[in-house]
């Protein structure tokens, strides 16, 4: 008796009962398909993150004040920014962009406003520190900014709202009772979540802490570092200069300042995804896990239900091991069908976007949903199976 | 003569321990030989069943010694019994016991494809078999579209599909009709015509009577054995053996 008539067998037992075996197979389906989803929406928006965050520039630092209020004390200052541009001791800082910004900013064009979510005010390094190139028209100048001109280059999202249609550039708009001349719209930047990284409006430093923001603390420094591998130097060089400045003891654990590195950020968000990916995963599996009792189940119905059948076999001298290769055969064939049938939803699935997040599947998970599935069938198929392959023939051809 | 096909000896079986204690078979011993038709008759719970279990090596006895053409059927091991069984015995069961939704011709290649002989070779054979039953015609017919009759005539060519030394039949004609026990036992008359050996269990004198040698058990014991007919002639029902056969081949268009 060889394999392939064993499998015969197997099939034979399986299409007797088709609908029952198909909702078993589904059963595995949905648990392997979710697994596989899942993993891979979790990756996706990990994946998402890591892309904005990389976005942002991997070689960039920012500094922010932690000290609340306007205290002169705390605050970071423009000539805080002015002196971490040193070539002596900061030689791996490229650029230093010192940043004021004003979330209630109001932008007029002839009649029609726009609430500017962040209205920045910086100089022009800024726009390479930040990876946020101007699309159309130009950047303000460093010139600019020291006589401090009211210039504005504008996001997308404030362009389309206030210039349907019309080009923007050289169009004057008025912003806390001033004039700006628009000389330049952001490229386009992806952006999820909650924040429209569109709806942004910058300018020279100068002009918006005369109009806007006054002359007190900056918002932030972003120090941008002559490498990324650079990064970790810069930072230090940084923070030895703000100590001096803001005469922190170098042994204090405290600082009134807070740096921001985009790896770190990156770091912490990987970790947040990783843990979001698990859960889902872990949700999922339970679900793979459901599907496999109910394999257990049916198996245990089809051996109970097929008792005699069992008994006939044995009676005509089916060896232990050819009922139990059968039994086994149909529990892994549920599995393995399920399972194939599982992928190839997930990797249809996965083709579309699912909450707002395009699935990247995990190649591993794949290997490990079929993995577990076949485990699960040779398994909980096994139990049954083995109880069949146990029945003395007597016993067997005695059950009602 | 050649060594027997059967051959048992002191063969007892207990069931139940204590007072709820059962003397099935209490000393059995019996020698049966080649092309012989031994039927064993005996009213219920005389231990006719539990001695066909024990000869089909479905069951074991509590003491006493089995021969199975000259094999110690307790000495063997849970793979050789399967192995007895498919090769040695030919069983035959009341309920006819055919696999569901399983043609003819699927249920008589059964024993074949246990015994791993060959998908075409199996198919020539099995079909042989469903002829010498007069079937051949239903062969892709499952059971529950076959009578009673029909039924019982394709478990007996499952039965002999494999040339077994032995035919073992547990009350074949009990569920069946008389018109249909009637094709049965033309069946068992040709296959003893034939040179087979079968020993049948049955409580119907009707079946009793044409069998060579009739073997009365009471009480787990034998009590008559008696020779009807000499063992190496066709035993007495196929004397009309011209006649059934055209009966049972006529009747299977039925």
């Amino acid at each position: 008796m060889n394999f392939f008539e064993v499998v015969r067998f197997s099939l034979r037992g399986l299409s007797a009962n088709k609908l029952r075996s198909a909702l078993t197979m589904l059963g595995i389906l949905i648990g392997v398909a979710a697994v596989i989803l899942l993993v891979a929406v979790g990756n996706g928006s990990a994946k998402a993150i890591s892309d904005r965050i990389e976005a942002l520039g991997t070689n960039t630092i920012t500094v922010m004040s932690t000290g609340r209020g306007g205290s002169s004390s705390t605050a970071l200052t423009k000539e805080m920014a002015d002196a971490l541009v040193d070539a002596e001791l900061a030689p791996d800082v490229k650029s230093v962009s010192p940043v004021v910004s004003s979330s209630s900013a109001t932008m007029t064009y002839e009649g029609s406003d726009h609430s500017v979510a962040t209205f920045v005010g910086t100089t022009p390094s800024w726009f390479a520190a930040s990876t946020t190139p101007v699309g159309k028209g130009t950047a303000f100048s460093a010139d600019d900014v020291d006589q401090g001109r009211r210039v504005v280059v504008i996001g997308q999202t404030v362009a389309e709202e206030l210039f349907p249609g019309v080009d923007p550039i050289d169009k004057q708009v008025t912003v806390g009772g001033a004039l700006f001349t628009i000389v330049g719209v952001l490229q386009e930047k992806s952006s999820t979540g909650f924040n429209d990284a569109n709806d942004t409006a910058v300018a020279p430093l100068t002009a918006v802490q005369q109009v806007l923001t006054g002359y007190g603390a900056l918002t932030s420094i972003i120090v941008e570092a002559a490498d990324p591998d650079k990064v970790d130097a810069a930072q230090s060089e940084v923070s030895t200069i703000l100590n001096q400045k803001l005469d922190v003891a170098a042994s204090s654990a405290s600082t009134p300042y807070r740096i921001q590195n985009a790896s770190s950020l990156l770091e912490t968000q990987t970790e947040t995804a990783d843990t979001f990916t698990t859960l889902l995963g872990a949700v999922a599996a339970i679900s793979l896990l459901v599907g496999g009792i109910g394999i257990t189940n049916i198996m245990l119905v089809t051996v109970t239900e097929r008792t005699r059948e069992i008994g006939i076999r044995k009676a005509l001298g089916a060896p232990r091991r050819v009922i139990l290769t059968q039994f086994l055969i149909e529990a892994s064939l549920l599995s393995v069908l399920g399972g194939a049938l599982g992928v190839a939803a997930a990797l249809i699935g996965s083709q579309f976007e699912i909450v707002g997040v395009k699935p990247v599947i995990v190649p591993s998970s794949i290997g490990y949903a079929v993995g577990v599935s076949i485990a699960i069938g040779l398994f909980f198929g096994g139990l049954p199976a083995a109880r069949a392959a146990r029945l003395r023939p007597i016993d067997a051809l005695r059950y009602e | 003569m050649s060594k027997p096909v059967l051959q048992v000896t002191d063969l007892t079986k207990i069931y139940g321990q204590g007072e709820a204690t059962v003397h099935a078979l209490r000393g059995v011993s019996a020698t049966v030989h080649r092309g012989d038709y031994v039927a064993i008759m005996g009213s219920s719970g005389s231990g006719k069943s539990t001695l066909m279990n024990i000869l089909g090596a479905l069951d074991i006895p509590t003491s006493g010694r089995y021969l199975l053409d000259g094999v110690d059927v307790s000495k063997l091991s849970d793979g050789q019994l399967a192995l007895a069984r498919n090769r040695l015995i030919g069983f035959i069961f009341q309920s006819f016991n055919l696999i569901p939704r399983t043609t003819a011709l699927a249920n008589v290649e059964l024993p074949l494809a246990y015994a791993g002989v060959k998908p075409k070779e199996r198919r020539r054979r099995a079909m042989e078999a469903l002829d010498v039953v007069g079937l051949a015609g239903r062969a892709d017919h499952e059971p529950n579209q076959l009578s009673g009759g029909q039924q019982q005539r394709v478990a007996v060519a499952r039965a002999l599909v494999t040339e077994p030394a032995l035919l073992l039949a547990d009350e074949p004609t009990g569920n069946l009709d008389s018109k249909s026990t009637d094709d049965v036992l033309q069946v068992f008359d040709d296959l003893s015509t034939a040179g087979r050996t079968i020993v049948i269990i049955t409580h119907e004198d009707e079946v009793g009577a044409r069998a060579k040698r009739l073997i009365r058990l009471v009480d787990g014991s034998i009590v008559t054995d008696v020779r009807q007919s000499p063992i190496h002639l066709p035993p007495v029902g196929a004397q009309h053996k011209a006649q059934g056969r055209a009966t049972v081949g006529g009747r299977h268009t039925l």
